[in-house]
């Protein structure tokens, strides 16, 4: 193992590592997408009236929120095509994108709820009473309210699950993370891969973070100004 | 069933290092949120900046990238064997988690309404008794259901520690299932398990948290 730093080594890995970056991306834009999308299933099952169902889909979120989405990925990959009857063999990239897609699905899931709620009582009862139908109501009076205010939070879950998507080099998704451990494993220096690693995380999540605090902060001045109109 | 009485023995010797690991970076991470929550409200600008750095280097990246880059950096830059993995992962996870932390720490010192600081200078209090006496007990009070979270969190991510070959609860849930690959449903299955359950106390601690939070204070 070399002592020290280098900038050489540094210089040689940065192309290698790169080459990591657009499945990294991809990866990301995917289990996102796929999120948005189930976290209306989540939002859609607990608003299913009744107690008990109720109480199982709360727990199951709880546990797939409180449990490691590592040991998620895992089970995905190894477990699942090992289940009689139901197992398929997912490739890796499938998996990270159905196992981090769904963990963090239920955070989004609950985001969706919060924004549901706040939505006031009478424009609930202003749909009914002008006899709009059920896809009606929620397409043109309650979602187009309940979302835009929860566009902040989901923007930063984006940057969280940028920042979940190494997990997936754990299973063979080959992002920027497997590139700089595999280019560490062949000339036996990690230090500078992973220092790379950390520098494209660092350039690329900061900026967007400090985009979101600016679209929340316009947001907020929208929506304040709608409360003192009310 | 007889899978299910075979396996958890074995998964259950993971048991200790997840539980300490958990425990020892929590309390770096709980530190850190404090120490570098303060920093950040510094007057000195220099402590200013060099806290927010380290905020923000710390959320910035994803705490796999840190963990191996501690991994590897450590011995190599200078020079020192901290001796154990063991410290590798609790240093990763509490400076991560504490950089978070420190967000909250933050945050909610300053949203402690102004009035009540002004009301301890009318009072005469010098600036750390304004501090001890009069805003941190009620900005603890907000911080409880964030670090409650945040706990939750640091559980999740000490299942990292397995891939710098801690033997915690996966690591021996991955041995399992290489020693034979049918059983891997039951044991992952069986290792999700068993994290729920050491989440189960903390889930609880976390809403108690979120109520004694609301406890007294007017809305609005």
């Amino acid at each position: 193992m070399n002592n020290n730093w280098s900038w050489e080594t540094f210089m040689d890995a940065l192309p290698f590592v790169l080459q990591g970056l657009w499945i990294t991306v991809s990866l990301t834009i995917t289990c996102y997408l796929f999120a948005l999308l189930f976290g209306f299933v989540w939002t859609f099952l607990r608003r299913i009236p009744n107690r008990f169902f109720n109480w199982i889909v709360t727990w199951v979120m709880e546990f797939i929120r409180s449990t490691p989405p590592l040991v998620q990925l895992f089970f995905l990959f190894y477990a699942w095509p090992m289940i009689p009857g139901i197992g398929v063999t997912l490739s890796p990239f499938t998996s990270a994108v159905l196992g981090l897609g769904i963990h963090f699905s239920t955070y989004i899931g609950e985001i969706y709820r919060s924004g549901i709620d706040s939505i006031d009582k009478g424009q609930w009862e202003a749909s009914k009473a002008l006899n709009f139908s059920t896809v009606d109501k929620w397409r043109r009076i309650i979602l187009p309210q309940a979302i835009p205010p929860t566009v902040p939070m989901l923007g930063n879950y984006f940057i969280i699950m940028f920042k979940e998507v190494p997990l997936a080099s754990t299973i063979g998704v080959a992002g920027i993370m497997l590139m700089a451990n595999s280019y560490g494993a062949q000339n036996w220096s990690y230090l500078e891969p992973l220092t790379i690693v950390g520098i494209i995380f660092l350039v690329l999540s900061y900026p967007s973070a400090v985009l979101i605090r600016k679209l929340e902060i316009k947001l907020n001045t929208r929506f304040d100004k709608n409360a003192a109109i009310k | 069933m007889n899978a299910i009485i075979e396996i958890f023995p074995q998964l259950a010797r993971g048991l200790h290092v997840t539980i300490t690991v958990l425990l020892a970076s929590a309390i770096l991470a709980y530190l850190m949120a404090f120490i570098a929550g303060l920093c950040r409200l510094s007057q000195n600008i220099f402590i200013r900046k060099f806290t927010g750095f380290y905020v923000e280097v710390f959320r910035g990246t994803s705490l796999i990238v840190q963990l191996f880059w501690l991994y590897y950096a450590i011995p190599m830059l200078f020079g020192i064997q901290l001796g154990s993995n063991w410290w590798t992962g609790v240093i990763a996870i509490g400076l991560n988690y504490g950089a978070y932390l420190s967000e909250v720490v933050r945050g909610s010192i300053l949203s402690v309404a102004k009035g009540q600081s002004e009301a301890a200078t009318a009072l005469n209090m010098s600036r750390f008794q304004r501090m001890r006496l009069v805003i941190f007990p009620q900005a603890v009070r907000m911080m409880l259901p964030e670090f409650g979270n945040y706990t939750i969190q640091m559980l999740k991510g000490t299942s990292l520690v397995s891939l710098i070959g801690m033997t915690d609860i996966l690591y021996y849930g991955d041995i399992l299932r290489s020693s034979n690959l049918s059983q891997a449903p039951i044991v992952y299955l069986l290792v999700l398990v068993f994290y729920f359950i050491l989440a189960l106390p903390l889930i609880w601690l976390t809403r108690k948290g979120e109520r004694i939070s609301k406890k007294g204070v007017a809305n609005g």
